[in-house]
């Protein structure tokens, strides 16, 4: 949980500011918690520790945060290949997750599902998917669902630019329309369909495409932790009391390449580009220069931040390394309930 | 056994098969609040083939949902209706449609229980259709099952009669895996013993239609209908033949087909799917896997032609196996032409 050295404020409205003050940190641990992990899991896979694939979230972090932090521990959601920061965002242990990159039976699927598919019913994390724009339906049945049960839950569907390109989000986005579902469609522009600019696989407008179907419609900055929480909270409260869809086009930026082994990306971006947003526009630079100004945070707070959200991945990374693998006959189980 | 209570005459009606789904829709639906139906002219039209008349009147259009013309989105939002608490019906109104709902099916119902490691369940079924000899030409005369049946973490069920669709309809809606349930366009009028008590039938469970002790015939939906008049057919020939039908694909009673066959020492298996790399080849090899020392003569397989299913009557009828040429093709292995 967030730590502040302010002290609590007697007069309720500073109460209530100190509050919000403290959500801010918050928000910064959590976005750091997901830059490290990442990083962790960069250095796993490059120790050939880590077996498959890695999609970094690094550089959107933000939105996962952003977004998260507006929604309870019951509301829905679905997340992609480059899932990990939805994952954390939304409540998982990482232990559980480190456990289930490497394959371990502690895992959140008992490493049968790996990096592209953690799934935690617990905080409502339908799983990640890796069929991109696949998990279109899951986010918008589980809308239907929550409408048809009477309860108030609302699913957020998360998804990068690419799944822009596959029919099944017209098709789900249409009956949501219609249906007045509470789900939000989260589309996360990082720019490039694997190693391609989107602007060479879409046509239009983004955000056009949904308005298309009557869906309420907005596009905001990325990276911009608060610019992105406002708007969740905004659309999330509408969902709730019954306003129907949205969709969300959050601008950002893929710090790394499409997956840890995309090393050499000269051929689809510049080095200079990816430079710009690295040093202009990483949302947890900006999160904590804001926090600076705004004298809610200093180095000293910073840094203590830092060593305490190490020394927690530190602890899951040796627990998921030191844990055992699945029995042998684990490998025939589960394939039905 | 079940199928022993239709035969016994108590309490029993005569209904026709389509009849004998809508009751098990009807009755569960009743039972449970979560089960609905969503899919193409469900609700007032009652489907083409007018299965579903009269359920939106007495369940509301809120439980029997019409949807677009988007197969692949009603399937994906019944995925993550099912994974969220309710248990979808899904209508797919013709078998050939299925490929289009391939991803929710085969990448995500599937998978989800075992992907995420035991914790989520997808408790939904796909109803269709099969068949051919209605004139309806290539894309809307295929036998599909095959495919589905290939599939690890879906079941697949074929009915042959009016009893059997009912009590196998009834437990796929409780099942808590993704169920696709095929029904032969033809055999909606079919009428046939049903009881009046509420009944299930086990998924898994293959059914003797008719003892016999010179050869087996293994058949699916449609074509048990043709071995049992083969079967009459061949017992004026003075050879009796037993018909086993497999009622589910996945999972197969492999148990139940090798006893039949280690009694009769010859089989033929006859399904409308198409014939290579078909639902026959699955049995056939079970059958010779687990029989072999009892076979008299080679296992044969009588499926549909491998060509895509012509429009032109006199084109059509030539490939779909009927009653004579299975009655031939028994004779011949029996040495008795």
């Amino acid at each position: 949980m967030a730590r502040t050295t302010k002290k609590p404020a007697k007069k309720p409205d500073k109460q209530l500011t100190a509050a919000k003050d403290e959500r801010w940190l918050h928000f910064y641990r959590q976005m750091l918690k997901i830059r490290l992990f990442e990083e962790e899991v960069n250095q796993l896979y490059l120790g050939a520790k880590m077996p498959g694939l890695a999609h970094l979230y690094i550089g959107e972090e933000a939105i996962a945060v952003g977004i998260c932090e507006a929604l309870r521990r019951d509301d829905y959601i679905t997340s992609t290949h480059r899932g990990h920061g939805h994952c954390l965002a939304k409540g998982a242990s990482i232990d559980k997750m480190f456990a289930e990159l490497l394959g371990k039976e502690a895992g959140y699927c008992r490493g049968k599902g790996g990096s592209m598919h953690i799934a935690d019913q617990d905080t409502g994390n339908l799983g990640a998917n890796a069929i991109v724009g696949g998990s279109a339906g899951i986010a918008t049945g589980a809308a239907l669902s929550a409408k048809m049960r009477g309860s108030d839950q609302v699913a957020v569907c998360f998804f990068g630019e690419g799944a822009l390109g596959q029919g099944l989000l017209y098709e789900t986005m249409n009956m949501a329309s219609l249906w007045k579902l509470p789900v939000i469609y989260v589309c996360e522009n990082n720019q490039y369909n694997e190693y391609t600019h989107f602007s060479e696989t879409t046509a239009g407008e983004v955000t056009s495409r949904a308005a298309a179907f009557g869906i309420h419609t907005e596009s905001v900055d990325g990276q911009d932790v608060r610019t992105v929480h406002a708007m969740a909270q905004k659309l999330a409260e509408r969902a709730r009391r019954g306003d129907g869809p949205a969709f969300l086009e959050c601008l950002t930026y893929r710090f790394h390449g499409h997956h840890v082994g995309d090393i050499d990306r000269s051929y689809y971006r510049s080095k200079k580009e990816e430079e710009k947003w690295k040093t202009q526009r990483d949302p947890v630079t900006l999160l904590a220069e804001w926090l600076k100004k705004n004298k809610l945070a200093d180095g000293k707070l910073f840094q203590r931040i830092e060593n305490e959200v190490s020394a927690e991945i530190q602890e899951a990374v040796n627990f998921a390394l030191n844990a055992p693998y699945p029995d042998q006959d684990e490998v025939r189980q589960h394939v039905y309930a | 056994m079940p199928s022993a209570s239709a035969k016994s005459g108590i309490a029993t009606r005569e209904i026709t098969f389509g009849q004998a789904i809508n009751e098990a829709l009807a009755e569960e639906m009743r039972r449970d609040p979560t089960v609905f139906i969503i899919g193409e002219d469900v609700a007032e039209a009652g489907t083409p083939f007018k299965v579903l008349a009269g359920l939106v009147q007495e369940f509301g259009a809120e439980r029997v949902i019409d949807s677009p013309i988007s197969e692949a989105g009603i399937a994906g939002i019944g995925v993550g209706a099912a994974m969220t608490g309710m248990r979808p019906v899904v209508d797919i109104m013709f078998g050939d449609f299925i490929t289009l709902t391939m991803d929710q099916l085969v990448n995500q119902a599937a998978k989800i229980h075992y992907m995420s490691g035991g914790k989520l369940k997808v408790p939904m079924v796909l109803r269709t259709t099969l068949g051919a000899a209605r004139r309806s030409a290539a894309q809307h005369s295929q036998s599909l099952h095959a495919w589905v049946s290939h599939i690890p973490g879906l079941k697949v069920v074929v009915p042959a009669t009016p009893y059997d669709a009912k009590g196998l309809l009834k437990s796929a809606i409780r099942d808590d895996n993704p169920v696709v349930f095929f029904e032969d366009k033809l055999m909606y009028q079919l009428k046939g013993p049903v009881p009046a008590e509420e009944y299930t039938i086990p998924l898994g469970v293959a059914d003797v239609k008719r003892a016999g002790s010179d050869i087996t015939l293994v058949a699916t939906s449609s074509m048990v209908q043709e071995a049992l008049a083969a079967a009459e057919a061949l017992q004026s020939s003075g050879l009796s033949a037993e018909v086993v039908d497999v009622r589910t694909t996945l999972p197969l009673d492999k148990q139940t087909i090798i006893e039949s066959v280690k009694k009769t020492s010859r089989a033929i298996v006859i399904d409308e799917g198409y014939e290579r790399y078909g639902v026959t080849a699955e049995i056939a090899s079970a059958i010779a896997d687990g029989a072999f020392y009892y076979l008299d003569a080679p296992v044969k397989r009588m499926g549909a032609m491998d060509v895509p299913v012509p429009f032109s009557p006199v084109l059509e009828d030539q490939t779909v196996p009927t009653a004579a040429a299975v009655a031939e093709m028994a004779k011949t292995l029996c040495g008795k032409r």
